[in-house]
């Protein structure tokens, strides 16, 4: 109980201080870049880590997303708000419409299926160009919380105002995932991802619960790609190509897939990671690899509880 | 009306005939065992009658109603529940809440209270845990509660099983085995704790290697061998029936002759 509010408190306080260090503006943008990537992360710490399922796939949400932004407000006219809700619903709707067949069979036939799904979506937005502009990408109309925000004395730069709203974003994310864990729900994903047969002996309909946390995660990869739409002002089918969804799984994974923390320290380094070594040009890719090759082959577990368990010694 | 009545149950795995037309009654509050020697097809009955495998032939009827080859789940839903000769434990979570998961059915709420962690969710997981508490004491385990429940020994983690499978409050349990792996102290534990859950009204279905605890707690004994019933009956009965004798004595003949 505590452990969950220590963890929200520190991340609060980290999106709250860190723009105090900050040495110029840009570094607004990776912060929300940082907190979108976490965001759809910690969707996948809901699936893989509590629930012990893996999704190759979930870029196709974050694609559906962050396109509902894009097509939304154009031809229906619906405030941008209103997509991000619309797409999370679509993507809400198209997980259980995949996931209720394959999640009754028992092994990685989800990660197969997912696979699948998140080509199909990035293959529909590349060639349906009457409708998404294909691989050029499309415009995203204005959010316009941020006019709003100015008529009422609170006049933020663009940069300032998507940290802001992405980190709550981020922190809303956060604390449903915390819930969760601790939850009846929470439980029950934990327990069949420790033994599924037990888990039915207990009464739990694994099927069914297996479901909710696909569909769970795939509408915080939804919003997430409807945020990072919204920020950018423009997207691309890239958003939701098959290199986006490995990536949101490197990042649980380095960070350690169990945990919500991990999400967070996972997204934020390989986010990171790569502006930093832009200095390094051509070998960007290669660091990238070792850094993910030696952590999983030291710290198996990810980064957050490889170091919590080294901190606590090994009483536990 | 029994409470748990098992009726021509049979199984074929490609051509042989694992189990074939076995029955018996098990009645409130009674611990019934079946024996035999390896192979007999014991466990082979278990996943049949819990679920785990469609049963080719006869019925399972608990409580007058027909459950047969029903999901583990569902039959849990319906007052049966069991344990596994190589222990299914969640070694992920703590041994609280691996006997808090025991509650699931009656905990389980709307997955959105859960998320927003509304009073109910809260008070859904608090009602577990004080029960959970509960039942860690009933079987000796309640120093260990907040211990990863992977680290805690053999022993102990029988126990745990033991007391997961009792939040149900199931009306048969069944255990595949509970003694398995045990020293003689942590067996005489196991032993007086199945007595006692008996005693309070819960059938107990028993598959257990250890003859002397079968012959001291069963009411009644079921004898297979060869996929068949051999015998039944009380243990004295079931301890001097020729056939049960032949079975045991022959088995190791068979052994020999395959080996």
């Amino acid at each position: 109980m505590s452990q969950k509010h220590a963890t929200l408190l520190v991340l609060a306080a980290l999106i709250a201080l860190s723009p105090l260090f900050f040495p110029s503006g840009y570094y607004y943008r990776i912060g929300a870049l940082m907190f979108v990537n976490a965001l759809a992360v910690t969707g996948i710490v809901i699936l893989t880590g509590y629930a012990g399922q893996i999704s190759l796939g979930h870029a196709g949400f974050a694609g559906i997303g962050g396109y509902a932004c894009a097509l939304a407000p154009v031809h229906w006219c619906l405030p941008p708000a209103l997509a991000v809700v619309l797409g999370a619903a679509i993507s809400a709707v198209l997980a259980w419409l995949v996931g209720r067949p394959i999640l009754r069979l028992k092994g990685y036939y989800l990660g197969v299926a997912s696979l699948g799904f998140g080509i199909l979506v990035a293959m529909v937005l590349n060639n349906e160009r009457w409708l998404t502009k294909g691989p050029d990408g499309i415009e995203v109309p204005d959010l316009g919380l941020r006019g709003l925000l100015k008529d009422v004395g609170l006049d933020l730069s663009n940069g300032e105002f998507w940290y802001g709203l992405t980190g709550i974003a981020l922190l809303v994310g956060a604390w449903l995932a915390l819930n969760l864990y601790h939850s009846p729900t929470g439980r029950a994903l934990r327990a069949l991802h420790g033994s599924e047969v037990a888990a039915g002996t207990v009464g739990i309909d694994v099927a069914r619960v297996k479901l909710q946390a696909f569909v769970i995660s795939a509408v915080y990869a939804s919003v997430a790609g409807s945020l990072l739409a919204l920020q950018n002002k423009f997207i691309t089918p890239d958003v939701a190509g098959f290199m986006h969804s490995i990536e949101m799984v490197t990042m649980a994974v380095l960070g350690g897939v169990g945990s919500v923390p991990g999400a967070v320290i996972g997204a934020g380094i390989l986010t990171l990671l790569p502006q930093v070594l832009t200095v390094f040009a051509d070998y960007e890719q290669v660091i990238l690899g070792l850094v993910m090759m030696l952590v999983m082959i030291f710290l198996p577990q990810g980064l957050v509880p490889s170091v919590l368990r080294k901190l606590r010694g090994k009483d536990e | 009306m029994s409470l748990l009545e098992i009726q021509g149950l049979g199984i074929s795995f490609g051509g042989l005939k694992a189990v074939q037309d076995v029955s018996f009654k098990v009645e409130p509050g009674e611990i019934v065992s079946v024996i035999g020697p390896n192979g007999a097809g014991k466990t082979t009955l278990f996943n049949m009658i819990s679920g785990v495998y469609q049963p080719g032939a006869g019925r399972v009827v608990l409580d007058g109603q027909d459950v047969t080859g029903m999901e583990p789940f569902r039959l849990a839903a319906r007052g049966m529940s069991r344990t596994f000769q190589n222990l299914q434990i969640f070694q992920n979570m703590t041994v609280l809440e691996n006997a808090a998961s025991g509650f699931h059915l009656r905990e389980r709420g709307p997955v959105l209270a859960d998320l927003l962690n509304l009073p109910g969710a809260r008070r859904r997981a608090r009602a577990a845990e004080a029960g959970a508490r509960a039942l860690l004491a009933r079987v000796g385990l309640e120093r260990a509660a907040d211990r990863q429940a992977g680290n805690l020994s053999y022993g102990s983690l029988k126990r745990l099983e033991i007391a997961r499978a009792l939040a149900l409050q199931p009306k048969v349990l069944l255990l595949d085995e509970p003694a398995a792996g045990c020293n003689a102290v942590e067996t005489e534990e196991i032993d007086r704790l199945i007595a006692e859950v008996a005693a309070s009204g819960t059938a107990i279905l028993l598959v257990e290697h250890d003859m002397k605890m079968v012959m001291r707690i069963s009411n009644h004994i079921v004898v297979l061998d060869h996929g068949e019933k051999i015998a039944e009956g009380a243990p004295l009965e079931v301890s001097r029936n020729p056939a049960v004798i032949a079975a045991y004595l022959g088995t190791e003949e068979a052994t020999h002759a395959d080996g």
